[in-house]
C-alpha cells in the first residue's frame, strides 16, 4: 500500500491535469479486472440469482410452461422421500473421502519426506493418477471392480471369493470413495510435503536432545506447524467431494438403489433426465447452502485449531 | 525426522512404499495391457498381468466406432483455448488485485472470491438455460467461455494475486520513474517474473478442462461434438454394456500422452503445484 501512495505524485509525462497518476491507476485497475468481473457477473452472480428464481417456479419443458409456484418446490423438497438417503449418501461419501484422503496424504507425505535414495521416483508415481484423465481412471477401476474383474481375480488366486463390488450397497460406496481418493490424493500429498519441508529442522533436533520419541515429535511439533495446510486441504477436499459426479455416473449410476446417489448426481437426474428444472434448481440451492455452511464453519474453526498463520 | 535411517528402517520404508504404490500404478498398467487383449482374455482367470496374446484391432475399432480423431481434437483445442484464456484473464485480474490501487478493489475481490465458493454444479441449470437462449447448446462455447471467465478461473486469479503480492515493489518503482505505463509494467516486468505461477495455473487449468465431464454431457448431444471423457463412455454394445477392451484402448489413448508429458516434466508439475500460494 505504501508503494501506491508513494507513486501517487504527479509525473512529468501526464500532460493533462485530469489524468493524475491515481486516476490513471484506477482506470487501469478496472480495465485489468474487467474480463474477470464481467465473467463472474455473467456466469456466477446472474446464474445464482436465476437458480433461486427458478426454484420458485414450476417448469414444464415439454409444455413450455413456466409458472410461479412460490415455495411449492421447497415443500416438495421436504416431502421428497428420496432426499434423506441422498443427503445421507452425500454425507457418508464426503466424510469417508475427507478422512481417507487426508490421512493417506499425510502418511505418504511423511514417508516421502524421509531421506531415501530415489524418493522422487516414488513421489512421481504417487502423483501420476492426478494427471490421468478422470474418466479413463474411473473406467479402469470400473473394469477392475467387476464381479469377474481383476481385483476378484487376484483375490481368487488366494482362495477368497470377492463381492460384486459395484452392485452391493456397502462395497459400492467404499469403491467410489477409494477410486476418488487414489485419483487425487497426490495433490494433498504434495501440499503436505511442502508444509513438512517448511518445518525448521532445529525444532526436531531440540526435541531429540530432550529425548522426545518420534511419535511425540510428530504430535507436538509437526502437526501444529502444518495445521494451516491441514485446514486448507480439508476445505478444498470437502468442497471437492460435494462436486463428485463423473465417478458416480460411470461406476454405479447412483446405485444400487440410491446408496451412491450423491446430491450432485441427484440434481443432474432431476434437472437433465427428468427435466424438472424447477426442482433441480431447488436442489442446487441446497447444494449451495451446504457448501456455504461448511466453508464458513471451517473458516471459523481456524482460530481454534490452527496453531498460527503467517 | 530427517535423521539418518538405519539400513533395516530403509528396507522397511522401501517395502512399505512399494506396497502403497500398487493402487496408484497398477490401474494404469492394467489399462494399457488389457487394451491389447482379445475380448476372450479380458476376464481370464488367473488374471494375465502380461497379455498372453495380442489383439491390436481394438485400436482400429476405437476410430471406426466413433469420430475419435474429431473428439480428440475437440478436447485438445478446448483445453488449449481455456488454458491460454485463463492465463490472460487471471494474470491481469490477479495483478490488479495485488498491485493497483483502485476504488472498491477489496469489495470486488470479495465478490470474485465468491466464485471459489460456488461449485459450477450449483449454477448448471441456469447456465444451460442461458446458453440455450443464446443458441449455444451443442456447441463448444459453454465449455470455453465459462471456465475462462467464470468460477473455474477464480482459483487461477487467486494464485496469481498471491504471487504478485510477494513480488518486491522496487522493481516496479524503477520502471515507473522511467515513465512506463501500467500495462507496460505488467507486460514487461511483472509477467516475465510470474512464469512459475503461470505454469502452475496452466497445468491446473489444462487438467480441469481435460477432465470436465458434467458440462459436456449437459451441453453436447452429437457425437462429433463430444469431448474425450464423454466419448470414452460411449463404447458400448447393443445392450449398453461396455466393450471393455475397446473402451480401455480409447482410455489409454486419452491418458497416455498427458502421462508421458507429466513424467518428462514432473519436477515443474509437482513443484509448480506446491508453490501455488496454497501454503496458507
Amino acid at each position: 500500500m505504501a508503494v501506491a501512495q508513494q507513486t501517487a505524485r504527479p509525473e512529468g509525462r501526464s500532460s493533462s491535469s485530469f489524468w493524475t497518476v491515481a486516476r490513471r491507476d484506477s482506470l487501469a485497475g478496472f480495465l485489468f479486472i474487467a474480463p474477470q468481473l464481467i465473467g463472474i457477473t455473467l456466469f456466477v452472480l446472474i446464474p445464482l440469482c436465476l437458480v433461486f428464481w427458478y426454484s420458485l417456479h414450476e417448469w414444464n419443458v415439454l409444455a413450455n410452461t413456466f409458472t410461479y409456484t412460490g415455495a411449492t418446490n421447497y415443500q416438495m423438497l421436504l416431502e421428497d422421500t428420496n432426499l434423506p438417503s441422498v443427503l445421507g449418501a452425500t454425507a457418508i461419501f464426503s466424510a469417508g473421502l475427507v478422512i481417507f484422503n487426508l490421512s493417506l496424504a499425510l502418511l505418504l507425505a511423511v514417508l516421502l519426506n524421509q531421506k531415501l535414495a530415489g524418493i522422487t521416483i516414488f513421489r512421481t508415481l504417487f502423483f501420476s493418477p492426478v494427471v490421468v484423465s478422470l474418466v479413463a481412471w474411473t473406467i479402469v477401476w470400473g473394469f477392475l471392480l467387476q464381479k469377474n474383474g481383476g481385483i476378484n481375480g487376484v483375490l481368487l488366486v488366494f482362495g477368497i471369493e470377492g463381492p460384486n463390488w459395484l452392485r452391493e450397497p456397502v462395497t459400492a460406496m467404499i469403491s467410489v470413495i477409494v477410486v476418488q481418493v487414489f485419483k487425487n490424493v497426490g495433490l494433498n500429498m504434495i501440499l503436505f510435503l511442502a508444509a513438512l519441508q517448511g518445518v525448521p529442522n532445529e525444532l526436531y533436533e531440540a526435541a531429540r536432545i530432550d529425548g522426545a520419541p518420534r511419535f511425540k515429535q510428530f504430535r507436538r511439533i509437526t502437526l501444529p506447524l502444518i495445521s494451516p495446510t491441514i485446514l486448507l486441504t480439508s476445505i478444498i477436499t470437502i468442497v471437492g467431494s460435494l462436486q463428485v459426479f463423473a465417478q458416480i455416473a460411470v461406476l454405479t449410476q447412483g446405485g444400487p438403489g440410491l446408496t451412491t446417489t450423491v446430491l450432485v448426481y441427484y440434481l443432474y437426474q432431476q434437472a437433465f433426465q427428468f427435466h424438472l428444472f424447477g426442482y433441480g434448481s431447488t436442489l442446487s440451492i441446497v447444494l449451495f447452502a451446504i457448501v456455504a455452511v461448511l466453508t464458513f464453519a471451517q473458516w471459523q474453526m481456524r482460530k481454534r485449531i490452527v496453531f498460527y498463520e503467517s | 525426522m530427517k535423521a539418518e535411517l538405519s539400513p533395516r528402517m530403509q528396507v522397511f520404508l522401501y517395502g512399505l512404499l512399494c506396497v502403497l504404490l500398487v493402487p496408484f500404478v497398477f490401474p494404469t498398467w492394467w489399462m494399457v495391457t488389457s487394451s491389447v487383449k482379445p475380448i476372450s482374455d479380458i476376464f481370464a482367470f488367473p488374471p494375465q498381468l502380461v497379455p498372453e496374446s495380442y489383439d491390436w484391432t481394438t485400436y482400429s475399432k476405437v476410430f471406426e466406432l466413433q469420430p475419435f480423431v474429431k473428439q480428440y481434437w475437440n478436447s485438445a483445442y478446448i483445453a488449449a483455448l481455456v488454458t491460454v484464456g485463463t492465463m490472460v484473464v487471471s494474470s491481469m485480474a490477479g495483478y490488479a488485485f495485488a498491485r493497483i490501487r483502485f476504488p472498491f478493489a477489496n469489495t470486488i475481490f470479495m465478490v470474485v472470491l465468491l466464485g471459489l465458493l460456488i461449485p459450477s454444479e450449483v449454477t448448471i441449470v441456469p447456465l444451460f438455460q442461458m446458453f440455450l437462449k443464446a443458441g449455444m447448446v451443442n456447441t463448444h462455447w459453454p465449455l470455453i467461455l465459462v471456465p475462462i471467465f467464470g468460477a473455474p478461473s477464480v482459483f487461477a486469479t487467486f494464485v496469481m494475486r498471491q504471487f504478485f503480492i510477494a513480488l518486491p515493489a522496487e522493481l516496479e518503482e524503477a520502471a515507473r520513474v522511467d515513465g512506463l505505463g501500467r500495462f507496460k509494467i505488467f507486460r514487461k516486468i511483472a509477467l516475465p517474473l510470474a512464469r512459475p505461477a503461470l505454469a502452475s495455473v496452466a497445468i491446473f487449468t489444462f487438467l480441469h478442462s481435460w477432465n470436465l465431464y458434467l458440462e459436456p454431457i449437459v451441453f453436447l448431444s452429437s457425437a462429433d461434438k463430444f469431448t474425450l471423457p464423454q466419448a470414452l463412455t460411449q463404447y458400448t454394445d447393443a445392450y449398453g454394456g461396455p466393450m471393455w477392451n475397446i473402451q480401455l484402448a480409447a482410455a489409454t489413448l486419452t491418458a497416455l500422452p498427458v502421462l508421458i508429458v507429466f513424467i518428462i516434466a514432473q519436477k515443474q508439475f509437482v513443484e509448480g503445484l506446491a508453490h501455488t500460494g496454497l501454503k496458507g
